[in-house]
């Protein structure tokens, strides 16, 4: 195992600002496999309203769950508001600054590094470019976290009020 | 897709943002978004309606969150999980039928045939009972260890091994364990370290604070409090890496019945908690009823408030039997005269709990005179209920069990065991003086 440095903490509400304003995701590293990590977040994610577009130069010009997988975030036609990188730490860093050299013309407004993806250099370059930026997370978990589903697998969500959660009409 | 109700901003860890107390009655029980229930409702319900096949299909594959049959979630169950995996400091928890089951889910998870684990020997004699012979139908091997000697549990490991466990504070006795040196060297082993909590309870004592991977529970008892509902649990503290070494394949190795997937790899610091709902509750069935969640939540509401006045009312009873001339001993970690004081201090600073033992000069008949005298104190085999209990274990708890292990588990022919309970002291003083006046 290697060492790793602090990781900052994420505030419920910076989260869930990132989750609200993100309406597309380029998830780079998704695999065809449905029982990989990274098909359940996409499934999930889709499920919850988000168009999640695959990036992944091995599956290139194939389709993962009704969409077109792409060989690298410039060639994802129309905007981008996250990338959602899963990929080791290593491979995080010229994925990052692809983002940053693209992040005016695809309005990408987030990089979001995967649960054990951690990089704090390109993390620093993508904040210095006016990008948000998460690490060692996922958006399936953290959105299950902030919308009480994971608290139903029995789970210490972290979330405590008294305030009645506003269903949204169907 | 607004939550306006994340008032927890701004602290480090989300996990501990709010105090304990708040926890308690808070963590895991939103208003019911629909109705707007504020009480926890009871789900007295076994399945779940899917939106369509691929609902359905994504809630088999485990690729989203969602009930499907209650064997498995319930929603009722899923708070008290929620609030137990809070107040323990937790990644995540799975509730169960009993303690009992608790412990086999724990075990189910990550043993396989031939493999083993070590087990102080002063276990609730239950434990001691499960481990030792009914562990071994499954092949699974127990070493009995005093956990007080570091060397003897260095000893004791071996390549099969996979865990240690020991109760924070144990039962009967008095008795409690160095959890910040056992988690050294588990750590060391590359193995587990489980507590069972259930004597002190996370207001009393917060395990993984002190390095312990497992929090296991009888819900039975103080936390449910009233003698009302059997029930137990198993909390994940969500840091212990599966991966490293390969003791723990039921985690880290493909799962078969989840077409290869492996739960380590997907689920990360939730794999523990996943695999003991969708591979240990499925299979091995032994679902906590909704009905019994909803009571233990309801007593985990005053939780602190009842231990604070259970441990001082037992302090105040063990000091006046340690003063009576018809007892030998009193085996309370509360007393200064207890070897287990300073690290009672130290693993249990609001308050030794109020479960221990005491000897009495007349040994095993006298014994049996003294719970038959007590009016006030109920003769019955249980612990942490409101009412104060008492029992001889030599002759019921641990009958099962040798001479020689009873009085290794602090259980031996002249011992009493006390629960003491939310009663006037006064009156349970005034009880405990009649009865051994009557050994006279």
């Amino acid at each position: 195992m290697t060492e790793t440095p602090a990781v900052p903490h994420y505030s419920n509400q910076y989260l869930l600002r990132i989750l609200d304003d993100t309406k597309v995701i380029a998830m780079v590293g998704a695999s065809p496999n449905w029982n990989r990590p990274s098909y359940f977040a996409m499934k999930y994610l889709q499920e919850k309203g988000y168009r999640v577009i695959p990036v992944n130069p091995r599956a290139a010009g194939g389709e993962i769950l009704g969409e077109k997988v792409y060989g690298s975030i410039t060639e994802v036609p129309g905007p981008i508001h996250m990338v959602d990188i899963f990929r080791n730490s290593d491979a995080a860093g010229p994925i990052t600054d692809e983002a940053i050299a693209v992040a005016k013309e695809k309005d990408i407004r987030v990089i979001w590094m995967q649960l054990g993806v951690i990089n704090h250099a390109a993390a620093a370059r993508a904040e210095a470019a006016g990008l948000t930026v998460v690490m060692d997370r996922c958006p399936k978990i953290e959105f299950g976290r902030l919308h009480r589903e994971l608290s139903w697998g029995g789970f210490n969500s972290g979330v405590i009020t008294a305030k009645r959660q506003r269903l949204r009409s169907p | 897709m607004s939550n306006d109700g994340n008032s927890n901003d701004g602290n480090t860890d989300p996990r501990a943002a709010f105090g304990f107390e708040t926890r308690m009655i808070h963590a895991g029980a939103q208003p019911e978004p629909v109705t707007g229930a504020r009480q926890t409702p009871i789900y007295q319900n076994t399945s779940y309606v899917f939106h369509d096949v691929d609902h359905a299909a994504s809630l088999f594959n485990l690729q989203t969150f969602g009930f499907i049959y209650s064997r498995l979630t319930n929603p009722t169950v899923a708070v008290l999980e929620e609030r137990l995996a809070s107040l323990e400091g937790g990644r995540g928890a799975t509730c169960c039928a009993s303690g009992h089951a608790a412990q086999i889910l724990t075990f189910f998870a990550f043993m396989e045939p031939g493999d083993g684990f070590i087990a102080s020997n002063r276990l609730y004699g239950g434990s001691i009972t499960q481990f030792g012979k009914t562990f071994k139908k499954f092949d699974w091997h127990v070493t009995f260890v005093d956990v007080d000697d570091p060397d003897a549990v260095r000893a004791a490991i071996t390549p099969k091994c996979k865990a240690i466990f020991v109760e924070s504070l144990a039962n009967p006795g008095g008795v409690v364990s160095d959890l910040e040196s056992l988690a050294a060297i588990a750590k060391e082993a590359g193995i587990l370290l489980i507590v069972d909590n259930t004597m002190a309870t996370p207001y009393l004592c917060q395990p993984f604070n002190w390095g312990a991977d497992l929090v296991v529970h009888s819900t039975t008892k103080f936390l449910s409090g009233n003698g009302t509902s059997v029930g137990g649990g198993v909390v994940d503290s969500g840091t212990f890496d599966w991966a490293q070494n390969d003791k723990f394949k039921g985690l880290t190795a493909p799962e078969p019945a989840y077409h290869g997937l492996s739960f380590y790899e997907t689920f990360g610091d939730m794999a523990f908690t996943t695999h003991a709902h969708a591979v240990g509750l499925r299979d091995l069935g032994p679902t906590m009823a909704p009905m019994n969640a909803f009571q233990t939540l309801l007593g985990i509401e005053t939780l602190s408030l009842r231990m604070e006045r259970h441990c001082a009312n037992a302090a105040q009873v063990a000091r006046y039997l340690e003063a009576h001339p018809a007892v030998a001993w009193v085996s309370c970690a509360a007393l200064e005269s207890s070897p287990y004081h300073e690290l009672a201090r130290k693993y249990l600073p609001r308050g030794a709990g109020s479960v221990f033992t005491f000897g009495l000069k007349g040994g095993f008949d006298a014994g049996i005179k003294m719970v038959e005298s007590c009016n006030l104190f109920s003769h019955l085999a249980n612990i942490g209920d409101s009412r104060s209990l008492i029992l001889h274990p030599a002759s019921t708890t641990h009958r099962q069990l040798t001479e020689e292990q009873q009085i290794a588990a602090g259980a031996g022919p002249d011992v009493i065991r006390l629960s003491v309970g939310l009663e006037t002291v006064d009156d349970l003083i005034a009880d405990l003086d009649q009865a051994l006046a009557a050994l006279d």
